[in-house]
């Protein structure tokens, strides 16, 4: 294959390609590094003591971790129950505004997370409700639900209504037509969308400093520790844990979204 | 003997539109029943109805003997066959087949043998672990068909079945269907708007126009007797005279009809016979149509046209020409 970019593209690609890597790569030596105040370069030594230590020394890193891993596992599964509804919904009617609802749904991932955060913040003011995991489930799931809507609907749009009939006309009910008509057909896109609303919430900073009070999830136990230096490599250890969380995940979103796209052509 | 499918006074409106006003009809047991009428005069409608998609606004439907109104589509012994064909594209051609009975509860191998024979029975034999996006459209029909018929329905419903395919596989599936209908002795409720179609298949043919059957009785009633200018233009184009044209021309004083292949062109030395009504008109169009050559004749305002033997006469645009139909060729109308 013949490749139509320039040498300069090719230059501007590779830089922008470290430009983005390199902090990662640096997180990943600094897990490593047997200075523990400051990160010198090169750093003085290399050990795995870090993960040990993580592991066995340091409980206050299992909270966090505990409450970022529930928030994100209770925000999915609310999302993927609103999400899907929310699709369904809108992928079946017909009425003035169906665009601008729409919009209304999607909006949550447009607005800067600031916004959304002191806006729910202030709402549970009003509301007179406690911070606890369920204020920084609902924050999360403000996203998470636009992510699987967004996943979900593109499917639903295969799924003609014609389908939904024949299935009733052979002599399923609603429920069975869902499970077996409806549910096969927009499954990888509820694992999909399941899967980046999880990668979604479980790095979350900006929304949950606002509507997790005195508790901190890993990403901001990770922002706190930061402040303080003791053990830094810890950090990094910890984030490597994030980045592992995150990312394959998000990996497996694409890979299955894109894999459904193909089926999805062949079937037409 | 009970109806297979019994309309009294069904009306479905859809705010302003009366999809379907005020039909009155019985189906019979093991009939083939087809609804011709131009595109939304509520055919499609009519089906549903049967089907349970749709609910009427007022009247009652029957099947069986049986009240249908209000029950859902999934309690009624009824099946559909679609005219976008609405197979399952994550499930093969056996799964598809086989769903009303999985739906059922039917154990495993012995669907699997019912869907086997059901695509026998359509000609599909050994396509049951292809997909659906592997098959032709015409193959996707029979799938269709399978899929229904092995529920062994008392009514199969079918919206336009041959829309989608070209003219040797339409004319090769409506033989296969006749040929498997009467099989079977299901009930068919066939819709078309294609009156061939419907005039070589059924048993009887209901006309609609707006939401109204105009006319319901067998092809060859409805071919030859038709009771309003309406049908008799519908179906097979029929020439329609005015009373007035009618009566100058030694006809009845009412609107008639009359078959374009049933006109005649004298050509020279052919004289008039006493069992003939005759005019004189002016060709205004000649149109080839391989064995058959359609040519418009304008007589005192009135546009007739005739179909003919074609290259049987050496016939111009612009020629006046005298024409002869036979008296008893003339149909008088109720309506006009
Ligand atoms: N769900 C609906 N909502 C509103 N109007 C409808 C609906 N379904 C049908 N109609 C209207 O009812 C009338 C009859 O429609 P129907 O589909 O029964 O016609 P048809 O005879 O099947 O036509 P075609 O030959 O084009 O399929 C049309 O005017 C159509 O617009
Ligand atoms: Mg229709």
């Amino acid at each position: 294959m013949r490749s139509d970019a320039g040498w300069g593209l090719k230059l501007g690609a590779a830089a922008g390609l470290l430009f983005l890597h390199l902090p990662l790569l640096l997180i990943f030596l600094y897990a490593f590094t047997t200075e523990e105040k400051s990160f010198q370069f090169p750093p003085p030594g290399l050990t795995i003591k870090w993960f040990v230590t993580a592991w066995f020394e340091r409980p206050d890193i299992w909270g966090p971790l505990y409450l970022s891993i529930k928030v994100a596992a209770i925000a999915t599964v609310l999302a993927l129950i609103f999400g899907t509804l929310a699709a369904a919904a809108l992928s079946r009617a017909k009425f003035y505004g169906k665009d601008s609802l729409s919009l209304l749904f999607i909006l949550p991932i447009a607005l800067p997370g600031i916004i959304t955060g002191i806006a729910l913040r202030s709402a549970f003011d009003i509301m007179n409700l406690p911070f606890s995991t369920w204020t920084i489930v609902l924050g999360h799931a403000t996203f998470c639900i636009v992510v699987v809507y967004n996943n979900v609907l593109a499917r639903f749009r295969r799924i003609n209504s014609y389908m939904v009939e024949a299935s009733m006309d052979l002599g399923a009910d609603g429920f069975q037509t869902f499970r077996y008509v409806v549910l096969p057909q927009i499954a990888s896109a509820l694992l999909a969308g399941g899967m980046l609303a999880f990668a979604l919430s479980f790095d979350e900073v900006i929304v949950t400093t606002f509507t997790a009070g005195q508790q901190s999830t890993l990403p901001i136990w990770m922002l706190q520790e930061l402040i303080r230096p003791r053990q830094r490599p810890v950090t990094n250890v910890v984030a490597i844990i994030v980045i592992a969380v995150t990312f394959i995940p998000i990996l497996c979103a694409y890979y299955l979204t894109r894999e459904g796209e193909h089926t999805g052509g062949g079937g037409k | 003997m009970t109806h297979a499918v019994s309309f009294q006074n069904v009306t479905r409106h859809f705010g302003q539109t009366r999809a379907v006003d005020d039909v009155t009809i019985d189906i019979a047991q093991g009939e083939f029943f087809a609804m011709l009428g131009p595109s939304g005069s509520g055919k499609t409608t009519c089906l549903r109805l049967i089907a349970g998609f749709e609910q009427p606004t007022s009247g009652t439907i029957s099947i069986f003997g049986e009240e249908a109104t209000g029950l859902p589509p999934y309690k009624r012994n009824v099946n559909t066959v679609f005219q976008d064909y609405a197979l399952f594209p994550h499930m093969t051609v056996g799964e598809n087949v086989a769903y009303g009975l999985m739906i059922k509860g039917v154990a495993r191998g012995e669907r699997e043998a019912s869907a086997k024979q059901a695509l026998d029975m359509v000609k599909l034999s050994g396509f049951d672990q292809r997909r659906p996006a592997q098959l032709s459209g015409g193959q996707r029909q029979r799938v269709a068909l399978a899929r229904a018929l092995v529920n062994e329905p008392k009514v199969l419903l079918l919206d336009e079945p041959l829309g989608a395919l070209d003219l040797k596989l339409r004319e090769q599936m409506q033989e296969e269907l006749k040929h498997l209908q009467r099989q079977l002795g299901i009930t068919f409720v066939f819709v078309t708007h294609d009156q061939g179609e419907a005039l070589s298949m059924a048993d009887r043919v209901a006309i609609f126009n707006e939401g109204k059957i105009v006319q319901a009785g067998p092809p060859s009633e409805i071919y030859e007797r038709p009771r309003s200018r309406f049908v008799a233009d519908f179906v097979g184009s029929s020439n329609v005279m005015s009373p007035e044209f009618s009566k100058a021309h030694g006809g009845p004083e009412a609107w008639v009809s009359l078959r374009p292949e049933k006109i005649n062109i004298l050509t020279g030395d052919q004289k008039v016979v006493s069992n003939q009504f005759n005019a004189e008109g002016r060709i205004t169009a000649i149109h080839y149509q391989g064995a058959m050559t359609r040519v418009v004749i304008e007589a005192n305002g009135t546009r007739l046209s005739a179909t003919l033997p074609a290259a049987s006469k050496t016939l111009a645009e612009g020629q006046t020409v005298r024409f002869i139909w036979a008296k008893d060729a003339i149909v008088e109308m109720e309506k006009a």
